[in-house]
């Protein structure tokens, strides 16, 4: 449907309903129907780690039977930025991903997945955690496709945000289409703030309040990157993500 | 070392501290002993800073400064250590992870210079040795999945690598077997038992006070301390229970 790219959406998209609104209407409607093709061979595995750039970037990607493919990405680019990812997973597949979205000013930034169980014994595991404030958004919609065939399949998919002042918002859409009857699908969400128990806590040993609430947004985050196979990778991941807040978030 | 003068604090609008006076000195260990309700832990917490205790009045100097002019963690820093009843669990966060930010924390505030990795785990390694808790569980997040008794020895150990001048203690015998009771024990003793150092001790039982012997006594009720005496006031209440001892105080 080559006309469709001449087409914009607008936030009465579902996919695209807590998009920044100037940015999408403002946009390059050819520029913004690209997707990137990846395709992961049967039996092979890559990982992408990388921080999003502000604006929209499409990954279509094909994973092949026992093949992995994994995505770490910090998002904190402002006024918007968007990864938009659609893995189809073959016999045995798996399919990481952990996700950061961070930031503040009035930006929103977001993670938009699908991810399509196409065979049996596919697995999949997503991880998004956001840490927003002024009035900031965070957002992850997460779609899970199993189609009829795919028996076996485990699909998880986590999301918790925690908001640093009241201002700041966040949202998830969580969408799970199964047409098998063997399979697992788990999904969870929660938004909150810091724990104030722990924060006296660590001040009760010492740690100034702006340590402290570093400290407790390194804790929360480090669940996104749990699965980065290197730990030099997760450290970078992690201190890409910190620097974020030295920025009066604290 | 530190005094406390006619305090008034509440909680929630609640008054719960009314007109509490108490003074430790340098090398003491003083308990305090009170029915539920008293304000045992209030008094804990008005004195680590904890947001919600709010101070109506009198005043609390430590080592000559006011110390409720001070926000918590500046009061750490001068050597305040407040040993938690309920420690908290910190998930994602490694006991020495923790434990060397919050020392490094301190000697900051202090112009001392940080520890090394080295030399911090070194520390590490006897104050857990002397409290019998395994090296292996200071690597795992803060109190997470700790039962417990090892909750309260890794608030013993914490207490040894910070190594405060005065520590109170809310309840750290609560939730320990007799084994852990005496190891706690032995672990105060050896961190605090100084000259230079004092211990408030709160308790509901005697049994902590066979293991660290208390130079005074004090029963606190209704928000104030109603009776003191010498360590034979602890074995009364054992004896005879709050009603009676209270009522000739």
């Amino acid at each position: 449907m080559p006309e469709a790219a001449t087409l914009l959406p607008t936030t009465h998209d579902e996919d695209w309903r807590y998009a920044d609104p100037d940015w999408l209407a403002a946009a390059d409607p050819v520029a913004l129907a690209h997707w990137e093709e990846i395709t992961v061979p049967a039996g092979e595995a890559r990982c992408e780690a990388f921080e999003v750039a502000a604006g929209v970037r499409r990954l279509r990607v094909a994973v092949g039977a026992k093949a992995r493919f994994e995505i770490f990405a910090v998002n904190a680019s402002a006024p918007y930025a968007r990864l938009d990812v659609e893995v189809t997973l073959a016999d045995g597949a798996h399919f990481e991903f952990g996700g950061v979205t961070i930031g503040g000013g009035d930006g929103t930034q977001e993670f938009v997945t699908r991810v399509v169980h196409a065979e049996p014994n596919a697995t999949s595991n997503q991880v998004v955690r956001a840490v927003q404030w002024d009035q900031a958004t965070g957002n992850f919609l997460g779609r899970i496709e199993v189609v009829k065939d795919a028996q076996k399949t485990d699909a998880a998919q986590n999301f918790r945000a925690i908001l640093l002042n009241k201002g700041a918002s966040a949202n998830t859409k969580p969408e799970l289409e199964i047409f098998a009857d063997d399979v697992k699908c788990a999904h969870g969400a929660a938004i909150g703030e810091l724990d104030p128990q722990i924060a006296f806590y660590m001040a009760a040993r010492g740690l100034p309040p702006q340590a402290a609430r570093k400290l407790q947004v390194h804790a929360f985050l480090a669940d996104a990157f749990e699965a980065v196979p290197e730990d030099d990778l997760r450290d970078k991941l992690l201190g890409i993500a910190l620097d974020q807040l030295e920025e009066g978030a604290l | 070392m530190l005094k406390i003068t006619n305090l008034h604090a509440e909680v929630d609008g609640k008054k719960i501290l009314n007109g509490l006076t108490l003074e430790v000195g340098a090398g003491q260990v003083h308990a305090i002993m009170g029915p539920n309700g008293a304000g045992k832990s209030t008094l804990a917490y008005v004195l680590g800073g904890r947001p919600g205790y709010e101070v109506t009045g009198g005043r609390v100097t430590f080592m000559g400064q006011d110390l409720l002019a001070l926000d918590p963690h500046e009061r750490a820093a001068v050597g305040l250590f407040l040993g938690f009843q309920y420690p908290v669990e910190i998930p994602g966060v490694s006991n020495v992870q923790f434990l060397r930010e919050a020392l490094n924390a301190q000697r900051k505030y202090r112009g001392e210079e940080p520890l090394s990795g080295g030399e911090f785990l070194k520390l590490a390694k006897e104050k857990a040795g002397l409290l019998k808790l395994d090296m292996e569980m200071l690597k795992r997040p803060v109190n997470v999945g700790f039962s417990g008794g090892e909750k309260k020895r890794n608030e013993m150990v914490q207490m040894g690598i910070l190594n405060p001048s005065f520590a109170i203690l809310d309840e750290t015998d609560s939730g320990l077997d007799i084994d852990a009771l005496r190891i706690v024990g032995d672990g105060i003793n050896a961190i605090m038992r100084d000259p230079a150092k004092g211990v408030l001790l709160i308790t509901h039982y005697q049994r902590l006070l066979d293991y660290v012997k208390p130079d005074v006594v004090h029963i606190l009720a209704k928000g104030r301390i109603v009776k003191s005496g010498g360590p034979e006031l602890a074995l009364e209440l054992e004896r005879e229970g709050y009603d009676t001892v209270m009522a000739d105080a």
